[in-house]
């Protein structure tokens, strides 16, 4: 029936998306990397970054995954107030990861978080999914694999707003603390006010906006001031610590100020797809 | 410098290169993260040679057909296995770490007896046109990341040496200066 989603249109949609993710690194980070590595001055930072845009080009072009670790499944569903569906869809993305695993594959990344019991890649609250409802008859669906190690090094901390003053050096410690481990360059993404899980939340979508979306002033000084810190690549020192710096707003309690920060890997994995309604 | 190296690893093998030099490696590398750390350590007899061997920091994406291949291979995060590692390699003669993001406090335990390799973050593709032969899987109850596999590879690298042996570490120097830099700020 025209104008109906169906649940194997949602369930093929996810392998799809999940497919492309994992193999093909986004053409705006590809760019970016590549223009690091042009700029950089360092030649093990070079030797990082020429291995890491050799990576991309081979996992393309054999179609396999780029990373071994392929990440938590985090899907963002923009559902269109008039979209007509009859079924789960949360069920029909779980089936799309579960297939997905099988068929491009995934490692299998869920475990119990204190037994470390290994469910595949589907468990209780895994694959992450949020709903957003946007006007009109769509679905639009984007999946992000989150990489391990780099939202290991993430952070949130409830500030005082007296404390104001002190985010940006918050923002740029956390990334020295970092070093090496979230397999930089990084992009990094921040969430400025909101609740407690509501500025992780807006960390999470920083991390996830396209590169090539200009910065404003306090992002590209944080950046260039992160940079200046000669983390580099891996950590093996160099000039390319981070690809960009995104920051998300939200009003916050008169009493608080949360700020969290999340890590993205240089692997910025990242698909979407409409579904016509 | 350049060097390639082959295992079984000897101390003089481990000894010639320093911080910020390139390796690349010939031979067999066997994958051991966290859970495999903790058996290795609580085990009497293990089923595999560790002697000269180089153990790789990895839970990497396998497939298997008839036989097992790999998908996806590159390093995990070896500031993880950093407390485990002394004794690891008081217990074991294991030569060389590789990993990637350093370790802490583990420049002692390494002095003159095994060095850290930094394979290239998530570069798990190039890998496995570097790896030759699956040769054993060890300990796969503990999962498919977390399990031993045994690797022969060919020219498996570009490894960069970002702890080596006589008590040089890449990560702490590229830390140092950065706090330097903070405090200039």
């Amino acid at each position: 029936m025209s104008g109906v989603i169906t649940k194997d249109q949602v369930i093929t949609a996810v392998v799809q998306l999940l497919r492309q993710a994992e193999i093909e690194l986004p053409d705006d980070v590809l760019a970016t990397l590549k223009s690091a590595r042009d700029r950089e001055s360092n030649p093990i930072a070079r030797t990082q970054l020429s291995a890491i845009i050799k990576n991309a080009d081979f996992a393309r072009e054999n179609s396999i995954p780029m990373c071994q670790d392929t990440g938590v499944p985090i899907f963002f569903v923009e559902v269109g107030r008039e979209a007509m569906i009859n079924f789960d869809l949360e069920e029909a993305i779980r089936k799309g990861v579960a297939r997905a695993t099988e068929e491009i594959p995934l490692r299998p990344n869920a475990v119990h978080p204190l037994t470390r019991k290994n469910s595949g890649n589907v468990g209780v609250g895994f694959p992450d999914v949020n709903f957003d409802f946007v006007p009109g008859k769509n679905i639009k669906i984007t999946v992000m694999p989150k990489g391990g190690g780099a939202e290991n090094m993430s952070v949130l901390r409830m500030f005082t707003p007296s404390e104001v003053d002190d985010v940006k050096h918050f923002i740029i410690e956390t990334v020295k603390n970092a070093g090496g481990k979230p397999c930089p360059p990084i992009i990094v993404g921040v969430g400025i006010g909101g609740t407690f899980d509501k500025s992780a939340r807006l960390a999470k979508k920083a991390a996830l906006r396209r590169l090539d979306k200009p910065s404003d002033e306090l992002e590209q000084e944080l950046l260039e001031t992160i940079n200046s810190l000669g983390i580099g690549p891996m950590g093996l020192g160099g000039d390319t610590t981070a690809l960009k710096v995104n920051i998300e707003y939200a009003h916050c309690h008169v009493a608080s100020l949360p700020v969290a920060i999340n890590f993205q890997c240089w692997a910025a994995r990242r698909a979407s797809v409409t579904l016509e309604g | 410098m350049e060097y390639t190296l082959k295992t079984p690893l000897s101390k003089a093998d481990i000894i010639k290169p320093r911080a910020g030099d390139v390796v690349y490696l010939d031979g067999i590398i066997l994958t051991a993260r966290d859970t495999a750390h903790e058996r290795l350590l609580s085990s009497e007899k293990i089923p595999f040679d560790l002697s000269g061997a180089a153990i790789f920091h990895c839970g990497p994406l396998m497939r298997k057909n008839k036989e097992w291949s790999p998908i996806a291979v590159g390093p995990t995060t070896s500031a993880r296995m950093s407390k485990m590692t002394p004794e690891l390699l008081e217990k074991y003669g294991i030569r060389a770490i590789i990993g990637k993001g350093g370790m802490n406090g583990v420049v002692g335990a390494l002095y003159e007896k095994c060095i850290y390799l930094a394979y290239p973050g998530g570069c798990a593709a190039i890998a496995t046109d570097q790896i030759k032969r699956v040769k054993e899987v060890h300990w796969f109850d503990l999962g498919m990341p977390e399990a031993i596999w045994v690797f022969e590879v060919k020219q498996f690298g570009p490894l960069i040496v970002g702890i080596d042996a006589h008590g040089n570490d890449l990560y702490a120097e590229v830390e140092k200066r950065a706090n330097e830099r903070i405090k200039s700020l």
